[in-house]
């Protein structure tokens, strides 16, 4: 199935949990934050939240700016 | 001297009233230069997606330097927008700071007063710490500050214009209302807007391009942290009223 992460398709297993996903993309754990389909998942729950065709994975970090 | 109270917004004790923003910076040494030059204690950072590679410089540098977060959320549209992008931050950066901004348009970049004002309940409710951008109208600052806002940051002239303040009659307007500390945030050019910022009454400045775009941003910093002290130490002692006529201050033959 494929999930939309920062904007961008990717192909993932059917069952691969939030956790399981950020693992494969190399993504720190710390200073980022992730919301799924407009709803931020605290850490604690990255590995109970299982992703779902077409979800849309948002993770941001802190850069410069303002 | 009269001593000074130190700033306390949320609760939070602050002794620079400098608190610089990190965006424009060429590269991440003349952005530390600059941070330590100025001696905030209190800097601003943006949200934005994650390389997928990981890593965030500015945090690693900000950390290093014990220099407290103030996340923002530039570049919103929206109170939902903001709202969401303070409860990512929240998560990224334990820290329930945030500064609320939400852009009406590209060009001018001026707040949207309508969704500032909900987002800041919004964000009020669920416990944050609030530092609202806007505009600088008295009575929306004052409905700010009704809403909650631990601190409320009208510009002097939009982001990143260096225009200076365009409207200190209603600088002084908000800063002689307010029961919150008022942060002058946008549009400073150089250290005379600095200190007339303070000389107005603001509890502290808010500036970045000021000084990570100057020629030389480590002596522009330390022109705004002396700029920011003399402008607080001129509204301290009082200034003379302003007069028409001159008036002789050698005595008479």
């Amino acid at each position: 199935m494929d999930v939309e992460v920062n904007g961008e398709e990717r192909e993932v297993a059917e069952g691969t949990t939030l956790a399981r996903l950020l693992e494969q993309l190399g993504t720190a754990r710390r200073g980022v934050a992730v919301a799924v389909d407009g709803t931020v998942v605290t850490r604690s729950e990255w590995q109970d939240v299982v992703l779902t065709d077409g979800a849309k994975v948002e993770i941001l970090t802190a850069v410069q700016g303002g | 001297m009269t001593s000074d109270d130190p700033l306390v917004i949320g609760g939070q004790k602050l002794d620079s009233r400098l608190i610089i923003g990190t965006g424009g910076a060429t590269n991440l040494a003349v952005l530390e230069r600059a941070l330590v030059e100025s001696g905030t204690e209190l800097t601003t950072v943006a949200m934005r997606r994650a390389d997928v590679d990981g890593g965030s410089g500015v945090l690693d540098l900000l950390r290093r330097l014990g220099i407290s977060l103030l996340p923002n959320t530039a570049g919103c549209r929206s109170a939902a927008e903001a709202v969401l992008t303070a409860r990512l931050a929240r998560e990224a950066l334990e820290t329930d700071w945030i500064k609320l901004e939400v852009h009406a348009d590209d060009r001018t970049l001026l707040p949207e007063p309508f969704e500032t004002l909900d987002a800041a309940e919004q964000l009020v409710a669920d416990g944050f710490t609030v530092l609202a951008y806007t505009n600088d109208d008295p009575v929306l600052a004052l409905r700010l500050e009704e809403a909650g806002c631990a601190a409320v940051m009208p510009l002097g002239a939009p982001i990143g214009t260096g225009l200076g303040i365009r409207n200190p009659h209603n600088i002084e307007l908000i800063t002689s209302r307010a029961n919150v500390p008022i942060v002058l945030d946008a549009g400073i050019g150089t250290a005379s807007d600095a200190a007339l910022a303070m000389e107005l009454g603001c509890d502290a400045v808010l500036l970045s391009t000021a000084v990570t775009r100057a020629e030389d941003p480590e002596r522009m910093a330390a022109a705004m942290r002396n700029a920011v002290d003399a402008g607080r130490l001129a509204r301290l002692a009082g200034r003379i009223p302003q007069r028409f006529w001159a008036q002789a201050s050698s005595p008479p033959r």
